[in-house]
């Protein structure tokens, strides 16, 4: 493949078009710290960021940042705070949209971050929830950004750390979750939506270069596939100036 | 007259923490964190301390690397830029720490229930999920008003919360800014408050914008003067975030026999703090300095 972008520059794009103009944005770490940027500077430049270390910003960070406590994140935010009412503000339902990156997955969008393996037995421990639980329990929808393997993609996870939709419809509602539930899997193969009867993980774009035999064949179960297969729109010049002005080093988004 | 309470950074520690102590640290999340106190415990051998914050970028792995810690409660243990905290992972896998589970929001009113004294607070988060198995503070409850389920997080009283900020006087009136994280709920939670300042001002300073402080200075047991004591982690109006540091401590402690090298060279053979500065080197800390000042505006509190 001879593009002209990287697989995870074509990941923060995906990304930032899940922003609509004038959403409050929970703005996880990692490449959902480009997303939010490039969303703000392109299509949604009313949306606003919520980062759990206590910043709501309402404009792009005026330098390059590598993670969301760098202080050009906190310069002329619109509120430096606490992390307990940013969260008091999403449990009341007035996040839109939230990113959350995971080690393992599975049909429903469940996602484990913390321990991969036999939690009686052996097992490998990962770093944890961090805000990704809340933000999974509590926004309106969150986005799921992950590599795309085999090994990740299970037919059921070892430990919930961030719930999706369970074991399927009307799981979210049993456990007393208020709302929400995951409404794509930005990968590196493809796009993933969730369909509306039974809540399971659908295949709907595939990025370019990729055919629906890689993504099966990535996937730990037999994944069900659009009947309308788009494929991933590629990164616009614009967009990819944007990503190299926010990431110069490519730390991020290099190839 | 009040009396100072103004410690030597090894004096506060040697003090204030006894072994098997519960510390709150870290609490800005990824500014601010105490990494001057958190390296002088790993050099006084401190053991079988309960560490809780909410995230902890590097400073827990290192504690756990240093043979520290038996318990950490929290919502993430690792790198924030490159990922796993490889001690950590080590120690919760051979069974030798203890893991409790939280989000950042459990942890966050786990706190907040010991600031407000009462044994727990409501949420609506981590229903369902598998934080239950692996956090007994967390139950499932019926809302007596509504009916709703909710989880009940049971209070956390830490013995200790260690906060490092900008500017103290030697009373323990503090200010801090920047984003605070879960600071205030820690420093209002705890039986003790420790406080590490990159300066020691005159109580004038501090009371000219009482707005700014994060806690009654009643709260606080010491205060030392601890000059980049938050290095690597960033300081709004003094450093910037030291990446390369974070980069290298992913290959530093990658194998325990990387990690003791590490531990050799940056706290046993630095001695305090200001060994670790020279280590550092007067070029490394002049780039991480802030360069763009951005003052506030004064505000009147006059009458």
């Amino acid at each position: 493949m001879s593009a002209n972008y990287t697989p995870a520059q074509l990941m923060v794009t995906a990304a930032a078009r899940e922003i609509a103009n004038g959403e409050v944005v929970f703005v996880g770490m990692r490449l959902p710290l480009l997303g939010f940027q490039l969303a703000k500077s392109t299509h949604a430049p009313a949306a606003v960021g919520v980062f759990e270390l206590g910043i709501v910003r309402e404009t792009a960070a005026p330098d390059p940042i590598l993670t969301m406590g760098d202080l050009p994140n906190l310069f002329q935010a619109s509120w430096l705070a606490d992390t307990a009412d940013l969260m008091g503000l999403l449990q009341q339902g007035m996040v839109d949209v939230s990113f959350i990156g995971g080690a393992q997955v599975d049909r429903f969008g469940n996602l484990n971050t913390s321990y991969v393996g036999d939690l009686g037995g052996a097992f490998t421990r990962l770093p944890g929830s961090g805000g990704a639980c809340d933000l999974a329990c509590l926004a309106k929808r969150h986005i799921i950004i992950m590599k795309h393997e085999k090994r990740r993609f299970v037919p059921r996870v070892d430990y919930i750390t961030s719930p999706g939709y369970g074991d399927g419809s009307g799981w979210r509602n049993r456990m007393g979750l208020p709302r929400g539930g995951p409404t794509a899997v930005i990968t590196t193969l493809g796009i993933l939506r969730f369909d509306p009867a039974g809540k399971e993980m659908v295949l709907t774009s595939l990025h370019p270069g990729v055919t629906v035999d890689d993504v099966l064949a990535n996937t730990g179960w037999p994944l069900k596939i659009a009947a309308d297969l788009a494929q991933t729109p590629v990164p616009t010049a614009q967009e990819l100036a944007f990503l190299k002005q926010f990431d110069p080093q490519g730390f991020w988004t290099g190839g | 007259m009040v009396q100072s309470k103004l410690f030597s950074l090894a004096e506060a520690m040697a003090q204030f923490v006894p072994d098997g102590s519960s510390i709150a640290m870290g609490t800005a999340q990824e500014t601010l964190i105490p990494f001057a106190a958190g390296h002088e415990m790993m050099r006084q051998r401190k053991r079988d301390l309960t560490l809780i914050g909410p995230i902890s970028d590097i400073l827990f792995d290192q504690m756990v690397g240093a043979g520290c810690v038996r318990r950490i409660r929290a919502a993430w243990v690792g790198n924030v830029i490159t990922g796993s905290g490889y001690n950590f992972r080590r120690a919760v896998e051979s069974g030798a720490l203890t893991m409790e589970d939280h989000s950042n929001l459990t942890i966050s009113l786990a706190l907040r229930a010991g600031a407000m004294g009462v044994p727990f607070m409501p949420a609506r988060t981590a229903l369902g999920s598998d934080l239950y198995r692996t956090n007994g503070g967390l139950r499932r409850m019926r809302c007596p008003f509504t009916g709703e389920t909710l989880t009940a997080v049971a209070a956390i009283i830490p013995d200790v919360t260690i906060i490092h900020v900008q500017r103290a006087d030697e009373y323990g009136n503090a200010h801090c800014w920047g984003n605070l994280g879960i600071s205030r709920e820690a420093c209002l939670a705890a039986r003790r408050v420790i406080i590490t300042a990159e300066e020691i001002v005159d109580t004038a300073v501090i009371t000219s914008d009482p707005n700014r402080i994060v806690i009654p200075a009643f709260k606080v047991s010491a205060v030392a003067h601890a000059p980049w004591g938050a290095h690597p982690s960033p300081v709004p109006g003094w450093y910037n975030r030291d990446h390369d540091a974070f980069l290298d401590y992913q290959k530093a402690s990658k194998t325990p026999e990387a990690f003791a090298k590490w531990r050799s060279r940056w706290i046993d053979q630095a001695l305090s703090r200001e060994d670790y500065m020279t280590l550092l080197g007067e070029e490394r800390l002049a780039a991480l300095v802030i360069k763009k000042h951005a003052l506030t505006e004064p505000a009147d509190y006059g009458y």
